[in-house]
């Protein structure tokens, strides 16, 4: 035994660096769960040490050493920081490239993972701040979790609506509106052109308005819009509550009514999350996420937990819709970030990619995407915006854009489906919509009093505010 | 009523140039475009008779709007779509279906209502048209004209 390898067991403290935590000559593995995170050392620190701390307090170590690692293959079972580069342009951040060994994971269980990766590790002293940037998920573990119930594809054949984005609204107010008065929200907006509704995430059970009273309602309203128009429509029917048994009890009763999608939010927690997928797996409903309280933690740069981790472990989960941003609306979504996490949802293969934040190529192998749901200060006369970020195999959700349309909810929806018609139309045929957006809006809207009320009413309204989370790389023009 | 399945329902009905440029973006994508029909407009109904295979490998919008007409000449009164259909990896679904033939006249469905214990409610939708036999559920311009010659 050498001088080295005698002081990695001496009684007492001493660096994680040394204890194997970081080990720059490893090479990952194919099946090794890769993490990059952002790191912020405390003064004194060196980069490397707070990189293998990270290591090794999401996984094997702890501040000490014992000499009961001596029973286990421990370089097996520890975390190895293989890489550490200062952040572009962000003095005292680095990124850490963290590999860890598949057997440390529970075969399809994302409380287990994040009970490893984010467990402990957030608190630690030695470091000032600390945020979870990207995760690559080896396809060997993707392929142990269930993944979305239904994915983009089956939504599509399930609802029968193909080539163009969904479209919401949230029904509004988010509270205090009668059972009654609400399904008479969720009726125009859906007769007006819209094909779903939804609850807020707010919306449970409370007094003003039970639960069982809200699904009657709005199903009689589903049903009559279906009726209206001879398409099939829906409304996210929350089914967040105190216990899992509530949760099942809400669920079955929306199934037994005929909903074709139910909703939870992200507050139930992993396991519930889990739960649900597989019942609506089973169940043949759409499972539709609403991403509450999220920024909490996703927000800041410097610490937390990126969303498009959070969006990668949803899918793992399966859910079938997520909200992930407007980049054009009243919430936080700089333009690259938002891409990258649509791109994580939605793609069977996503490159590394640092102009988008995208530190790993990610394969989900056959894993079917998830709907990616833009919601929050959007309206129609940003169509061609929404389109050229966001896309086709996306829901958008105009709650305001419709309900407070001046001639009314149907016709605040009809504005809405009009406009997205018309500028898939213009895509196809050719046009440069985003750039000729406001000319394509201005000619449906001749033809469409509602579009032309909406775009009179909201066409110049924005939310230009800098975002708070940006990629540290920005792409440079090449043309 | 105006049944608005399909991706371009709410615009006024395309013109055959309008269309033909749809099928050509399609083409230009490599999907294969397919002529559909039907008088059964319930949502859930989604066997459309095909008009024919999918066009796969046809780069030609002349040629599919050639089948286009032709369907709706031989059903005037049905509904008739174009389908596009992706064969690509991980979709394998259609990318684009609208509706470019109708019915003169839409009666559209009714909502029947069977009402159960607790408040329950359980919904069909009915398809007017789906009262008679198919083949005669919209024939309404040609009825007539037999109807005024019987008369």
């Amino acid at each position: 035994m050498g001088q080295q390898e005698d002081q990695r067991w001496s009684a007492g403290v001493i660096p994680y660096a040394q204890m194997g935590y970081y080990a720059p000559d490893y090479v990952p593995a194919g099946t090794d769960l890769l993490a990059a995170f952002r790191i912020t050392p405390q003064p004194g620190v060196p980069p490397e040490e707070a990189g293998a701390a990270v290591a090794g307090e999401s996984s094997t170590a702890t501040w000490t050493v014992v000499w009961t690692d001596r029973l286990t293959a421990y370089d097996h079972y520890q975390a190895k920081c293989y890489r550490v580069d200062p952040a572009p342009g962000r003095e005292g951040e680095y990124i850490a490239y963290i590999a860890y060994d598949i057997d440390l994971f529970e075969e399809g269980s994302i409380p287990n993972l994040t009970s490893s990766i984010i467990g402990n590790v957030f608190g630690f002293k030695a470091l000032r701040a600390l945020r979870l940037e990207d995760m690559r998920i080896p396809l060997h573990y993707a392929k142990t979790f269930q993944g979305p119930p239904h994915g983009i594809v089956m939504e599509r054949e399930y609802l029968n609506k193909y080539g163009r984005p969904l479209l919401g609204a949230t029904t509004k107010p988010k509270l205090g509106l009668s059972a009654r008065n609400y399904g008479r929200v969720v009726y125009e907006a859906l007769r007006g052109g819209l094909d779903f509704t939804k609850d807020d995430e707010n919306i449970n059970s409370q007094p003003f308005m039970r639960w069982r009273d809200r699904f009657l309602f709005t199903m009689e309203a589903v049903n009559r819009a279906a009726e209206r128009t001879g398409e099939i429509k829906g409304h996210y029917l929350n089914v967040t509550a105190a216990t899992m048994e509530d949760m099942y009890e809400r669920a079955d009763f929306a199934a037994e009514l005929g909903s074709v999608i139910v909703m939870a939010d992200l507050t139930v927690g992993y396991t519930a999350l889990h739960s649900m997928a597989r019942w609506a797996r089973r169940n043949g409903v759409l499972l539709h996420l609403h991403r509450a309280g999220h920024s909490t933690y996703t927000r800041q740069k410097s610490h937390g937990v990126s969303f498009r981790v959070i969006a990668k472990w949803c899918r793992l989960i399966g859910v079938d819709h997520i909200h992930a941003g407007t980049v054009v609306g009243k919430l936080e979504g700089d333009p690259a970030n938002v891409r990258g996490y649509y791109d994580t949802l939605r793609e069977a293969r996503v490159p590394a990619n640092p102009g988008n934040g995208i530190y790993f190529d990610q394969d989900w192998g056959s894993m079917p995407g998830t709907m990616p749901v833009a919601s929050g200060g959007i309206h129609a006369g940003q169509m061609h915006q929404l389109l050229h970020y966001l896309g086709e195999d996306v829901v958008l959700q105009f709650g305001g854009g419709t309900i407070g349309h001046p001639l009314g909810i149907a016709a605040g929806a009809t504005a809405n489906r009009v406009a997205t018609e018309a500028m898939i139309k213009a895509r196809n045929e050719g046009r440069d919509f985003f750039a000729e957006g406001g000319d394509i809006l201005r000619a449906a809207a001749r033809r469409c009093q509602p579009l032309q009320v909406a775009l009179d009413t909201w066409g110049e309204v924005t939310f230009n505010y800098e975002s708070t989370d940006t990629p540290d790389v920005v792409a440079t023009p090449t043309a | 009523m105006r049944i608005t399945q399909g991706t371009f329902s709410y615009l006024p009905d395309f013109t055959d140039d309008e269309i033909a440029a749809q099928i050509g973006c399609a083409q230009a994508r490599g999907w294969a475009v397919a002529v559909e029909f039907t008088d059964d407009p319930h949502p859930r109904n989604v066997l459309w008779e095909m008009w024919g295979l999918p066009m796969f490998g046809l780069a030609d919008p002349a040629g599919a709007m050639h089948e286009v007409r032709a369907c709706r000449a031989q059903y005037p009164d049905h509904y008739v779509r174009v389908t596009a259909y992706d064969t690509s990896l991980g979709r394998q679904t259609t990318a684009l279906s609208f509706i470019v033939g109708r019915p003169s006249d839409e009666p559209g469905f009714r909502l029947d209502r069977q009402e159960s214990a607790g408040r329950q409610v359980r919904y069909s939708l009915h398809p007017y048209a789906a009262d008679r036999p198919r083949g005669e559920r919209y024939v309404t311009g040609s009825y007539r004209q037999n109807g005024a010659r019987g008369g």
